[in-house]
């Protein structure tokens, strides 16, 4: 094992000790798998904005380099969540909660399934020492920890996560809704999130992923989702950023994508002092379909960066990407869209979007979508647009009586309105309706001028 | 239809007003009474400054107004933002109306509705009781009830966007309708529902001023007075009579009769 820079000091002794303590009784595979994947992120370290680093380019993770962020030292009570588990009901036959608190899958909070050959919605530590559930040969398959340091760091960590898998032809459609809460705690800390997804040919499952924790506190969360969907299955995939507002969210997100397949999935973040959210989906068997869409609201000095990245690698499938931000005070919002379509992918269908509402003088957006496209019997666009609120529909709504404030509210709802309308469980999509009304901040200027 | 009734004092009272949009002087000394009760038709050539007359009366944040006064309902509105004047009870139908993905009609309505209503020292509309009110009014105008379960205007053709501002103007019952151009780009059929919508509007307690560049609405909206602008200037002033010689003659006979009086 290489020995740890001075400054990953911290991240060293938690490695040892989760070596020691919680994680000591995990197979040997599952060590294995941890030892290699601190080797290689003692390699790679924290990715840095030098030149040429194109992944990175205008989002500096320096305040998370230098941070000793610790894993939480002793386990957090059930009762410490009060108020951070999710308030909205999810109705229906196979519906399950599994809900994390520091990192730690917590029982008293949560209703899983673990019937291997059948539905597994389950802690990984609880199901990992049986290999009837196949969790070794799933693992680290779809998420490399050869990319930038994050997820390598989060593979050195993995201990506790949510293991969801539908065995082929399953026929009942499941929701698994997950949990990511950071509790309250004086201390930087960090938490390791890690979800695994395995859709079966022809089945059906929908997970939302949330991520909290408290207003105050400058903690970290650095995760790493992987999602296989195998031939015809539908995957639905939300993911909730609603940390506090000093915290620090590196998301990986790793999709393959087999014959006849659908992945929707929509992000949406709110607060946040840093976040990143990379997410890669590869189109890996004909006639894949895949709806990638986000929202973000972004105040004051936050920070958001969104690359997506869509592989168009077998011929006839198709994508969708839609990302949309409303960017306040001195936020800064990037994002990097990058749809490749190789020379045998023939009769590729893409589409990328990224347009921003900008509510101060003082807000920026860097957007890049890019198409790299070797096919030549395809059908691709995409476009960017950033700008304020339009004069001319603002006197629009006032000469119907509606104020500025009123009306400038009404428009930014609207504009957001697009994303959240592609929510399909009626629950969560009026959650998030709720959530997202209660942050759209009170304003009307500026506004651009038009003649 | 309603007689005008004439009121002792007039509706709306435009004195002298003059505007421009940045450097361009646009209307240059603009005179006219409306009372309740009354329908007026203003034409005229492009150019003319029609329709910068109905936005500035509504408001529009892109002229300014750079000399004389106008009173409606007695108190001079135009130091007053465009919401304040909509509230007190005068309405633009838009030439272009806007669309507004992501807004459903229902919630714009009953917004403008509870704004009016709360500026009167009144309470909002309870949802049920507009409700009622929006179907009648759908019924009413003849519009599609689809039309009002989608987002403000998307994706509506320029005929259905006309149909949608009289739908508005009919929920809204405003004191003064300014209708600016509502007729161009209308076939027949879309022509008589936006006249039938104003006709049914019309009451000895309300005026509409129709801003038109063509006689043919009038054939189904009947004028109680024809005013044509002409550089920004009200040039003739009649009856509906005057709207059938613009139709047979053009405006070239306005123009120079406005030129050779300089």
């Amino acid at each position: 094992m290489t020995s740890a820079p001075a400054k990953y000091a911290q991240y060293l002794a938690d490695f040892q000790s989760l070596a020691r303590g919680p994680g000591a009784d995990a197979p040997s595979w599952l060590h294995d798998l941890r030892d290699t994947a601190w080797s290689r992120f003692n390699e790679t370290g924290f990715p840095t904005a030098r030149r040429g680093n194109e992944r990175w380019k205008y989002t500096n993770v320096a305040s998370i380099a230098r941070t000793d962020f610790g894993i939480a030292g002793s386990l957090a009570t059930a009762n410490a969540s009060k108020g951070l588990a999710p308030t909205y009901k999810m109705e229906g036959p196979a519906v399950y909660d599994l809900v994390y608190l520091d990192g730690h899958y917590s029982p008293e909070l949560s209703s899983s399934a673990a019937v291997p050959g059948g539905v597994i919605a389950a802690s990984m530590a609880a199901i990992a020492l049986d290999r009837s559930f196949d969790l070794e040969d799933q693992i680290g398959r779809y998420a490399s920890t050869d990319g930038d340091g994050f997820a390598a760091l989060n593979t050195a960590f993995l201990h506790d996560g949510a293991y969801i898998h539908l065995a082929d032809g399953h026929a009942e459609k499941v929701i698994v809704r997950l949990s990511y809460i950071t509790v309250d705690g004086t201390d930087p800390k960090v938490t390791y999130p890690r979800t695994l997804i395995v859709a079966g040919s022809n089945t059906d499952v929908t997970v939302i992923e949330s991520y909290t924790g408290p207003k105050d506190s400058a903690y970290f969360t650095n995760a790493v989702t992987e999602v296989s969907v195998r031939d015809g299955a539908q995957v639905d995939h939300y993911r909730l950023l609603l940390e506090g507002d000093k915290a620090f969210h590196v998301g990986t997100n790793r999709v393959k994508q087999e014959k006849d397949s659908s992945f929707s999935s929509a992000s949406f973040a709110l607060g946040t002092a840093l976040a990143r959210n990379d997410l890669e989906v590869l189109l890996d068997g004909p006639g894949a379909y895949c709806s990638l869409n986000g929202l973000y609201l972004t105040a004051d000095n936050q920070h958001i960066d969104n690359l997506i990245s869509i592989d168009h690698a077998k011929p006839h499938c198709t994508s969708r990407l839609n990302y949309k931000g409303i960017l306040d005070g001195k936020s800064r919002a990037v994002f990097g869209g990058e749809v490749m379509v190789r020379r045998d992918a023939q009769k590729s269908d893409a589409e990328q979007t990224d347009k921003n509402l900008i509510l101060s003088t003082q807000a920026e957006v860097d957007s890049k979508p890019s198409l790299l496209i070797y096919a030549d019997d395809v059908r691709c666009n995409h476009g960017a647009t950033a700008g304020h609120i339009d004069a001319e529909t603002l006197f629009y709504l006032r000469s119907r009586g509606l104020d500025l404030d009123t009306a400038s509210r009404m428009l930014i709802h609207a504009f957001a309105s697009e994303i959240i309308g592609t929510v399909k469980p009626d629950q969560l999509r009026e959650h998030l309706n709720t959530i997202f009304s209660a942050a759209i901040p009170n304003k009307s200027l500026p506004i651009a001028r038009v003649r | 239809m309603a007689a005008a009734t004439k009121g002792s004092t007039p509706l709306l009272t435009i004195k002298g007003l003059t505007a421009s949009a940045g450097d361009l002087e646009i209307l240059k000394g603009i005179d006219l009474e409306v009372f309740t009760g009354e329908v007026h038709a203003i034409m005229g050539p492009n150019g003319s400054g029609k329709s910068t007359l109905a936005n500035v009366l509504a408001g529009r944040p892109d002229y300014t107004v750079t000399g004389g006064q106008v009173l409606f309902d007695g108190q001079d509105i135009l130091k007053l933002e465009p919401e304040i004047r909509a509230r007190m009870g005068l309405f633009l139908a838009f030439q272009y109306p806007l669309e507004l993905p992501g807004v459903r009609a229902w919630q714009f309505l009953k917004a403008g509705v509870d704004a009016r209503r709360v500026h009167n020292g009144e309470e909002e509309m309870n949802a049920r009781e507009f409700d009622q009110m929006l179907k009648a009014k759908v019924a009413q105008v003849q519009i599609d009830p689809d039309l009002v379960a989608r987002a403000v205007n998307e994706g509506f053709s320029g005929g259905e966007k006309k149909r949608n501002e009289i739908l508005q103007m009919a929920v809204l019952a405003p004191k003064l309708a300014l209708l600016d151009e509502t007729d161009s780009g209308l076939d027949i059929d879309a022509l008589r529902i936006v006249s039938d919508g104003v006709n049914l509007l019309r009451s000895p307690e309300n005026a509409v001023v129709l801003v038109t560049h063509y006689q043919r609405i009038l054939n189904y909206i009947t004028p109680n007075h024809v005013h044509v602008l002409f550089d920004g200037r009200i040039v003739q002033s009649g009856g509906p009579e005057l709207a059938h010689e613009l139709e047979e003659k053009g405006y070239d006979w306005i123009k120079d009769a406005a030129n050779a009086g300089v």
